[in-house]
C-alpha cells in the first residue's frame, strides 16, 4: 500500500507525459487523485498504522496531513479539469504532468522519517510547483517563478544545512551521526545543545521559507498572485501544510531533548511577525489574489505561533492546520472563478460580482468569514482555542497581540472582499467567455461544507486522529 | 591523506575568491564546475576505507558538478547571447576583498566552534562556512539572473563540504536524490533564464520588479 500510494501519482505523471491529447490529459488528475484518495482514507482509518521501514513510515502526524492533502487534491483535480478545460488551447502536457509528480512528493514528505529523505521531497514539490505557476506565461509569471524558485532553493538549502548541523550534533555526541527521526529521538537529550540549536534556527529559516513566514514571504504574493487558482490551493494548502509538518518534525525533537523552552519564544515571536507583516500588508489591499496571499502568512504565523504556545495549544494547531488548508480551498478556488470571469485581480475592476457570479461570489465571501475566524466555520474553534490555550498558558502579551493582529486582518480583508462582492458592475467592466460551471463550482462549495462540518462537529475518526497526532507530538525530556 | 585534501580546501577557497573577482560569465561557469570536481574528488580522499557506495556517489558528483551542469550553463549563456556581468551591484574588487573577509573570518570563528573530537580536518568547517558566504555574497550582489545561479551553486558546494563530515548520516538515496534535485533545479532554472531572455529582452533582474506593493 505505501509503495502504490507513491507510485500512483508518479506512474500518472509518466502516463501525462504520454498521452497525446490535450483534451483527455487532465482527466488523469481525478483518476489519480481519487485512488490516492481512496487507498490514504484505507491507511489512515481501516488498519493500524504500519511502519514499513524505519525511514519510510506514516506516522500520527504524517496521517493527518497526508488526510489534508489527499482530501485537498482530490477536490482541486476537478476544479482543475474544468479550468484545463477552459484554457484548451494551451499545451497542458508538463502542468499536469508536475501536478502529478506534486502529490507524489508531497506523500513522500508525509511518510518520510529520515530527515534526509524529507529533505529531498521538499526540494523535489519545488520544483514540481516552478512550472505550475509559470502556466499562465505572462512577464508576471516569469518573474513570480523567478522569485519563487530562487528564494525557495536559498531557503531549502539553509534548511539543508540545518538538516546536516543536526547530523553533526549527533556526531558531537559521541553518537554514530544519524538523520533517522527515531534514533535522533531516543538519542535527543544527548544531542550537542550548541548544534541542535543552530540547527534548529536554520531548519526554521529554511523550512519557514517555504511556509511563507514574514520576513521570509516575499515569493508567496507574488507566486500566488501569477499562479491558477487551484495552483494556488494546492500550494497554499498542502505544499505549506508539508513545510510545516517539517519543523513538527525538528520540533519534536527539540521538545524531546528539553529545550522547548529555547524555542518556544522563537516560534512565538515568527507567529506574531508573521501576522504583523500579513496585517500591513492587507489593509488597502487593492488585489485580491494578492489579499489571499497574505492571508496564508497570517495563518501560517498562527499555526507557528500555536506550536511556540506547547503542548496545551497543539491539539488546536494541528485542527487549524486542517481548517486552513480546507478553508483556502474554497478562497483560492472561487477567486480563481471572479478572476477568469473578469479577467483581472484589482478590487477596482472587479465589483458586484454577486451578480454576475452569484455561487463563486458567495463562497468568496463566506470563504472569507470562515477564514477570519467568524462563527459556525472550522477556523473560529481552532483560533479560539490557540487563544484560550495561550491565555491559560500566561502568554498574556501574545495574546493580546494575536487578538489584536486577527481584528485588523478582518477589518482590511473585509474592505478588500467586501469591495469584490458587493456594488454594482461598473458598465465598462472587462467580460470573458467563462460562465460558471459544476467542474469549478462544485468543488469549492464542498470544500465550504467541510470547513463547516468542522466547525459544528468535528467528525469522530478525525477527532482521534487529532488527538493521536498531539500526544504524539507531545513529547517530555 | 590530510595534505593532499588540505590542498584541496585550498584550492576551493581560491577559487571563491577567482568567482568573485571575475566578470566574464563563461570563466565564472568554469571556476565553479571545477570547485564541483575538487569537491568529489574529496571523499575518495578523506575516507580510508572507502565503500563502493560513496565512491559511487562521489563519481557521480564530479560528473555532474563538473560536466553536465557546466556544460547546461553553458549552452544557456550562448543561447542568450551575454558574455559578461557588466554592472555588479558592488565593484569586482570590492567583492573580491569582501569575499577574502569572510573567509578570514570563518577561519577565526570556525576556532571557536564546539567541534568533535577526534580527525576532523581543520580547514573542513571554515572552509565550508567560507564558501557558503560567498555563495551569499553571489547571490546578492550580482544582478544578472544567470550570475546568482551560479552563486546558488557555490552555496551549495559550501554545504557539500560539511556534509563531508557526515558520510554516514547520509545513506546513498538521499545522496543521490540530493545531486538529482540539484540537476533538476538547474535545467529549469536555464529554462527559466530563457524565457526570462525572450520576455524581457535581458537578464537583468531588475527588470523583474512589476509585482510589489
Amino acid at each position: 500500500m505505501t509503495l502504490a500510494l507513491l507510485a500512483v501519482p508518479l506512474v500518472a505523471a509518466l502516463l501525462a507525459l504520454a498521452i497525446p491529447s490535450n483534451r483527455w490529459r487532465p482527466w488523469l488528475i481525478p483518476v489519480a487523485a481519487g485512488l490516492h484518495f481512496g487507498m490514504t482514507l484505507i491507511t489512515v482509518f481501516a488498519g493500524q498504522p504500519k511502519f514499513p521501514t524505519a525511514w519510510i513510515s506514516l506516522d500520527p502526524a504524517g496521517q493527518l496531513v497526508l488526510l489534508l492533502i489527499s482530501t485537498l487534491y482530490l477536490v482541486t483535480s476537478f476544479y482543475m479539469t474544468g479550468y484545463l478545460r477552459y484554457h484548451a488551447q494551451r499545451q497542458n502536457r508538463v502542468f499536469v504532468s508536475c501536478l502529478l509528480c506534486l502529490l507524489g512528493t508531497m506523500t513522500l514528505i508525509t511518510w518520510a522519517r529520515h530527515l534526509g529523505i524529507m529533505w529531498v521531497a521538499i526540494e523535489t514539490t519545488a520544483l514540481c510547483t516552478g512550472p505550475l505557476i509559470f502556466f499562465n506565461k505572462t512577464p508576471q509569471s516569469i518573474e513570480a517563478t523567478w522569485k519563487y524558485l530562487l528564494i525557495g532553493f536559498v531557503g531549502i538549502a539553509l534548511a539543508l544545512l540545518g538538516t546536516l548541523f543536526l547530523a553533526y550534533s549527533s556526531l558531537h555526541a559521541g553518537l554514530e551521526p544519524t538523520l533517522a527521526l527515531d534514533e535522533l529521538l531516543l538519542h535527543a537529550p544527548q544531542l550537542s545543545k550548541p548544534w541542535l540549536h543552530s540547527a534548529f534556527v536554520l531548519m526554521l529559516v529554511g523550512y519557514g521559507t517555504k511556509m511563507g513566514l514574514a520576513p521570509m514571504h516575499t515569493w508567496k504574493p507574488d507566486a500566488y498572485g501569477a499562479a491558477p487558482g487551484a495552483v494556488g490551493t494546492l500550494l497554499a494548502g498542502g505544499v505549506t501544510s508539508c513545510a510545516f509538518l517539517c519543523i513538527l518534525r525538528i520540533y519534536q525533537i527539540c521538545c524531546a531533548s528539553g529545550d522547548f523552552a529555547f524555542i518556544s519564544p522563537m516560534l512565538i515571536f515568527m507567529g506574531l511577525l508573521s501576522m504583523a507583516v500579513a496585517g500591513v500588508f492587507m489593509v488597502g489591499q487593492q488585489d485580491y489574489k494578492r489579499m489571499l496571499a497574505y492571508s496564508s502568512v497570517e495563518h501560517m504565523g498562527i499555526l507557528i505561533l500555536g506550536l511556540g504556545l506547547g503542548a496545551p495549544a497543539l491539539f488546536a494547531t494541528l485542527l487549524h492546520l486542517i481548517n486552513n488548508g480546507l478553508t483556502k480551498g474554497v478562497l483560492f478556488l472561487s477567486a480563481g472563478n471572479i478572476h477568469r470571469s473578469f479577467g483581472s485581480t484589482r478590487s477596482t475592476v472587479v465589483r458586484g460580482a454577486l451578480h454576475r457570479l452569484p455561487v463563486s461570489a458567495g463562497l468568496f465571501l463566506a470563504g472569507f468569514l470562515a477564514i477570519t475566524g467568524s462563527p459556525p466555520f472550522g477556523p473560529f474553534i481552532s483560533e479560539f482555542s490557540i487563544l484560550k490555550a495561550g491565555f491559560e498558558s500566561g502568554h498574556f502579551v501574545a495574546s493580546g497581540l494575536f487578538l489584536l493582529f486577527l481584528l485588523v486582518i478582518f477589518i482590511g480583508m473585509g474592505a478588500t472582499v467586501l469591495q469584490v462582492v458587493q456594488g454594482q458592475e461598473p458598465e465598462d467592466a472587462p467580460r470573458t467567455a467563462y460562465r460558471e460551471g459544476v467542474l469549478t463550482i462544485a468543488p469549492p462549495l464542498l470544500l465550504l461544507g467541510l470547513v463547516l462540518v468542522m466547525g459544528v462537529y468535528i467528525p469522530e475518526p478525525v477527532k482521534v486522529l487529532l488527538q493521536n497526532a498531539a500526544v504524539f507530538l507531545e513529547v517530555r525530556p | 591523506m590530510n595534505t593532499w585534501f588540505n590542498t584541496l580546501l585550498v584550492l576551493v577557497l581560491a577559487l571563491n575568491l577567482f568567482a568573485l573577482g571575475t566578470s566574464r560569465l563563461v570563466t565564472m561557469i568554469k571556476i565553479v564546475s571545477l570547485q564541483g570536481l575538487l569537491l568529489g574528488l574529496m571523499p575518495l580522499l578523506i575516507e580510508d576505507h572507502l565503500a563502493v557506495t560513496s565512491a559511487l556517489a562521489s563519481i557521480l558528483a564530479i560528473f555532474l558538478k563538473g560536466m553536465i551542469i557546466p556544460s547546461m550553463l553553458l549552452r544557456a549563456i550562448r543561447d542568450v547571447h551575454i558574455k559578461r556581468e557588466i554592472e555588479p551591484l558592488i565593484g569586482l574588487l570590492p567583492s573580491m576583498l569582501l569575499g577574502a573577509l569572510v573567509t578570514g573570518f570563518a577561519l577565526l570563528f570556525a576556532s571557536s566552534l564546539p567541534l568533535a573530537e577526534g580527525d576532523t580536518p581543520p580547514l573542513l568547517v571554515p572552509a565550508s562556512l567560507a564558501t557558503i558566504f560567498c555563495g551569499f555574497i553571489l547571490l546578492t550582489m550580482r544582478l544578472k539572473a544567470i550570475t546568482q545561479v551560479m552563486g546558488y551553486l557555490v552555496l551549495e558546494n559550501g554545504i557539500y563540504i560539511f556534509g563531508l563530515l557526515l558520510v554516514e548520516a547520509m545513506p546513498l538515496v538521499v545522496e543521490l536524490g540530493v545531486l538529482l534535485d540539484l540537476f533538476v533545479a538547474i535545467f529549469v532554472v536555464c529554462i527559466m533564464v530563457n524565457h526570462i531572455n525572450k520576455t524581457f529582452s535581458s537578464l537583468d533582474t531588475r527588470l523583474l520588479t512589476s509585482l510589489k506593493e
